[in-house]
């Protein structure tokens, strides 16, 4: 009965999931220069961002093509503009992955003053989150996405273990300083990818209930 | 307060049930929109509100009707379709003049003044937001207008014998977008003093001016409620299924 439109939701979820994995693969690489020290990955984040722009340009276009070729109404109507608040985060995201790639330019010629596992653990949590949200967006899974919701406190604790960690270093040694500063802004970065990726869950959620999870204040 | 109340109503024509225990309350000035697949009875109910189901063979009807909780039965069809007026999908106008167009259902109430019937014309057209356009040609025979000043004419004609309630049969789908805005926005304004039917086929169109909507299928009341209600979160599949446009 409504081929083409069902046709035109399947590439927008398909246009999604490809946002998804430039997003996934932007934290991935982030996080990956930073622990190695990789100023050519780090450039190439930053160089790529264009691309998550891009994407973000063309699905927020067809969104707009589809309110006005198709009306939606109901569930319809929820998942368009669901989708048009979830790449505004997504974009977000890519932002947050160049931040975190422009300091570890910043840091590559000194070694680091601690290790980073809370760090790097911080981004497979946020890897396991976005994916598991792609996964929802996807099957319409209201289950999976709460789940992505309640996944944030880990990022979140292991946020507060790197501050209390870098201000004891601080405390400690004043020359610790300057990349004290820097490596709480990465984990701060970390942290809001994860408040970000919770609000695309929380979208998922309405786009598919019509009820709103509560918003969580950052 | 309700203007209209049905209850456990069910019509046959013959053998076959168009419908089927309808239980429906209609506010009094408010635009109620009825949605529906063709063939679902959304038109048999609105035809039934003011009788016109009398004159069709083998229609039986089982129930009650209620205008301000009195049956329509027990008022006189004549005065009932006066008080419950209907503007169809095409407009109709009668092949006379404009002005003996709107003076037509007074002049068969029994209005003869000349002074009586020109205020009555005049008031009717405003009403209908066409005065200005027609004053100066009041004299013309009415099946010279456009299909959009002719459909607001037929709502002029309805208005003038001073009815409580519109019946609209999908009063737009033979308009093009410009008389049916401003269709719309006569609707809108009507509904100060009107209760206001409406049968469409035009789902952006329930959502444009009801604020209530009552969903039809196979001769049954599937879902009704808050026009946003309905459009947003509506509760039974076969209501989400029908205004995205799955079926019908």
């Amino acid at each position: 009965m409504r081929k083409k439109f069902d046709e035109q939701l399947d590439d927008l979820s398909q246009e999604m999931i490809y946002m998804g994995n430039l997003i996934e693969q932007a934290i991935e690489n982030a996080v990956d220069a930073l622990i190695h020290k990789n100023v050519e990955k780090a450039e190439n984040i930053i160089n790529s961002d264009d691309k998550i722009d891009n994407q973000e340009r063309k699905i927020e276009s067809l969104c707009l093509h589809l309110l006005l070729q198709q009306q939606p109404v109901a569930k319809d109507l929820r998942l368009i503009s669901s989708t048009l608040k979830m790449i505004t985060d997504m974009e977000r995201i890519g932002d947050h992955a160049t931040d975190i790639a422009e300091l570890t330019i910043e840091m590559a010629n000194q070694p680091y003053i601690k290790k980073l596992e809370h760090i790097e653990q911080m981004a497979k949590e946020i890897i396991l989150m976005l994916i598991n949200c792609l996964k929802a967006y996807v099957t319409r899974d209201v289950l999976t996405a709460e789940n992505v919701i309640k996944h944030d406190d880990k990022v979140d604790k292991l946020f507060y273990m790197v501050k209390k960690d870098l201000i004891q270093m601080i405390h400690e040694n004043y020359d610790y300083g300057e990349q004290a500063s820097d490596l709480l802004l990465i984990a701060k970065y970390f942290e809001r990818i994860g408040d970000h990726t919770t609000n695309i869950a929380e979208w998922i959620i309405f786009s598919v209930t019509g009820k709103h999870e509560k918003i969580k204040d950052f | 307060m309700d203007k209209i109340k049905i209850k456990n109503l069910n019509l046959y024509y013959g053998t076959f049930q168009a419908l089927k225990n309808i239980n429906l309350d209609i506010p009094d000035r408010k635009i109620t929109a009825f949605i529906g697949p063709s063939g679902c009875g959304k038109s048999t109910l609105l035809k039934s509100l003011n009788r016109m189901n009398d004159f069709v063979d083998n229609c039986k009807i089982t129930g009650s009707i209620t205008l301000n909780d009195k049956s329509i039965y027990d008022i006189n069809a004549n005065i009932l379709r006066k008080r419950v007026g209907m503007v169809f999908q095409k407009p109709n106008p009668f092949p006379m003049s404009i002005y003996d167009n709107i003076a037509y259902g007074s002049r068969t109430h029994g209005v003869v003044s000349k002074s009586k019937l020109d205020e009555i014309v005049e008031k009717s057209l405003r009403a209908a937001a066409i005065w200005d356009e027609l004053k100066d040609r009041l004299k013309k025979n009415a099946l010279g207008l456009s299909g959009g000043q002719q459909q607001r004419l037929c709502i002029a004609r309805a208005l003038a014998v001073q009815p409580e309630v519109i019946l609209m049969d999908e009063p737009t789908s033979a308009l093009d977008p410009i008389s049916t805005q401003k269709i719309e926005e006569l609707i809108q304004e009507l509904k100060q003093e009107y209760t206001i039917l409406i049968v469409t086929h035009n789902m952006q169109q329930a959502v444009r001016i009801s604020e209530k909507t009552v969903f039809f299928l196979n001769g049954e009341i599937i879902e009704s409620g808050d026009t946003e209600q309905i459009f947003s979160f509506p509760k039974d599949k076969r209501t989400e299924d029908y205004i995205t446009g799955r079926f019908g």
